[in-house]
């Protein structure tokens, strides 16, 4: 189980504070797929980047499985069970994706589980087991790729930024299948999405809606959805 | 019969993976001494009458066939040149498999300046491997000057392999190359250094035949305070194409120069180049470390992956 507890974050910008995360109060429990949502710069990714130590809170605390993370680094809470998929996956001259897939899994793995693991985001791994995740890869199978290192790890908080953001259609369908399936077989782990994508929201256990820093909803997509839809603030010859 | 110490054994393991005496043609030599040597049908291996060095024949039309030449230098302050030639027949397909290990445990340097001509019949092609290794604790520094030369007729194709990543205190390499028509060059070079070490690699290829091609790719890292220059030139004179790279990782208080030009003397030469200098990226650190990897298990990794 995840729990934030009075979590804050600012930054300085010319010579200012600014507020990014203002004194939040979160927890998700284990077997639970939640969505983070909320307008661009409400502090979503900022969110799931201090959950995962890349950056530090100002002042709060992060707890997961009743032990208090807040002060341990990013190699510590990964061995600890948490994993995090990058908005924008990282790119490596020369590593190839057995190799990523290989250091994910914290074993050596045979061609047919990473086959498995490449499948699993629609990718046949006799065609890129031994490519090199450089930019020969276009930004889909980059991603498709992140979420396979994600599969590898088995761990017990896997949380996505944006997974949805630079893929095509067909890789967008495969995700969603991805993700249902995932909750499907959550058992006691627990996976958050940070997501605009109404898809993902609508498979959610619970939607938190973050906006200015703070959570402003939590509830099933029946309960927030409507009132997103109705807040989309397109206009009325656009709808 | 080849005759090796523990050390020396382990030299060749590190610059030729050989874990035993190799199949095909060999020439093994240890503190300047010949230490083994097979011939086969086609490939001759001949001693130079002065001394200096060997021959290697092979006959046109050789296949699947390899050479190894390995040389190993275990004894502290030995400073020799040796002078290998290759003249590799027509339609010809070889694996050239060479490589310098010095161990120096002693207070006087030890230098080893191979020089290697390669004479590359028409339409053979050869695949050349060459790695470099040192260890040993002594005061004495570990020194190889190798120079290359690669002469390649119509039709040939040459893909050289050149590694460096460990114990040589001071390299200054030379790689020429001229090239007549339909003729194709692929370089790929692997360098780390540490240390104090230095590091100076120059490459002049020559694209003289209509249609030749030449990609001359080197990788390197430099960590602590050595320094290393990568000086690459590509001379089209011919309609020809030509490409080279250098992409460098600078760590601690190394020195990266990088100076990679061309030169065209024909309106139909396409001549690319590309050079990059610069740490490894934080993103990338994080990435490995999400994995569970600690931030020296993740440069270690970067790194391995970078110099492949």
């Amino acid at each position: 189980m995840l729990e934030i507890r009075n979590l804050s974050f600012a930054v300085e910008e010319d010579g200012n504070e600014k507020i990014i995360l203002h004194d939040l109060n979160l927890s998700i429990e284990n077997g639970k797929f939640v969505v983070i949502t909320g307008p661009n710069g409400s502090g979503k990714s900022t969110l799931a980047r201090l959950i995962m130590g890349i950056e530090k809170p100002t002042s709060g605390s992060i707890w997961f499985d009743g032990k208090d993370i807040t002060d341990l680094d990013i190699t510590e809470r990964a061995r600890l069970g948490i994993s995090f998929a990058f908005q924008q996956p990282v790119r490596f001259k020369g590593i190839r994706v057995k190799d990523l897939l290989r250091l994910a899994a914290g074993k050596n793995l045979t061609v047919s589980a990473a086959c498995e693991y490449l499948s699993e985001v629609g990718l046949c791994a006799r065609d890129y087991i031994d490519r090199e995740i450089n930019s020969s890869l276009s930004g889909g199978e980059l991603k498709r790729i992140e979420i396979a290192t994600l599969l590898a790890r088995h761990t017990r908080l896997s949380v996505f930024d944006e997974p949805e953001a630079g893929i095509d259609l067909w890789s967008f369908q495969n995700l969603i299948r991805i993700f249902e399936k995932m909750r499907r077989e959550i058992q006691d782990s627990s996976i958050v999405i940070i997501s605009h994508q109404e898809r993902i929201l609508n498979i959610a256990d619970e939607i938190l809606l973050l906006s200015g820093g703070s959570i402003r909803k939590r509830g099933t997509p029946e309960e927030i959805m409507p009132g997103l839809i109705g807040r989309s603030g397109v206009c009325e010859k656009l709808q | 019969m080849v005759k090796l110490d523990a050390i020396q054994k382990r030299l060749i393991e590190e610059i030729a993976d050989l874990h035993s005496v190799p199949e095909g043609a060999y020439n093994f030599r240890a503190n300047s001494q010949l230490a083994g040597r097979n011939t086969t049908a086609n490939i001759d291996i001949v001693s130079k009458e002065d001394g200096s060095g060997i021959d290697i024949h092979i006959k046109p039309g050789t296949k699947n066939e390899s050479v190894h030449i390995p040389v190993v230098l275990s004894q502290s302050g030995i400073r020799e040149t040796v002078y290998n030639d290759f003249y590799v027949g027509e339609d010809s397909d070889v694996v050239i498999v060479a490589g310098c290990g010095i161990d120096n445990c002693g207070s006087q340097d030890s230098e080893h300046d191979g020089i290697h001509r390669f004479y590359v019949g028409k339409n053979a092609k050869v695949k050349y491997v060459e790695k470099h290794y040192g260890s040993g604790d002594g005061k004495g520094q570990r020194i190889l000057n190798p120079v290359t030369e690669v002469y390649m007729e119509e039709g040939s194709s040459m893909e050289m392999e050149m590694e460096q990543i460990k114990g040589v205190d001071s390299t200054d390499r030379e790689t020429r190359a001229e090239l007549k028509g339909d003729a194709r060059l692929v370089v790929k070079e692997r360098l780390m250094t540490h240390g104090t070490q230095t590091a100076v690699s120059g490459y002049q290829v020559n694209l003289n035949g209509a249609g030749a091609t030449a990609d001359v790719v080197s990788r390197s890292v430099a960590r602590d305070d050595s320094s290393q220059t990568f000086n690459a030139r590509i001379t089209g004179n011919a309609p020809c194409s030509g490409h080279t790279e250098c992409d460098s990782i600078i760590m601690d208080n190394g020195h990266i120069l990088a100076i990679p030009s061309l030169e065209a003397n024909n309106v139909d030469a396409m001549l690319v180049h590309e050079a990059a200098i610069g740490k490894i990226a934080g993103d990338q650190l994080i990435k490995l470390m999400t994995l569970g990897l600690t931030e020296q298990q993740a440069e270690e990794q970067i790194i391995n992956g970078f110099l492949r």
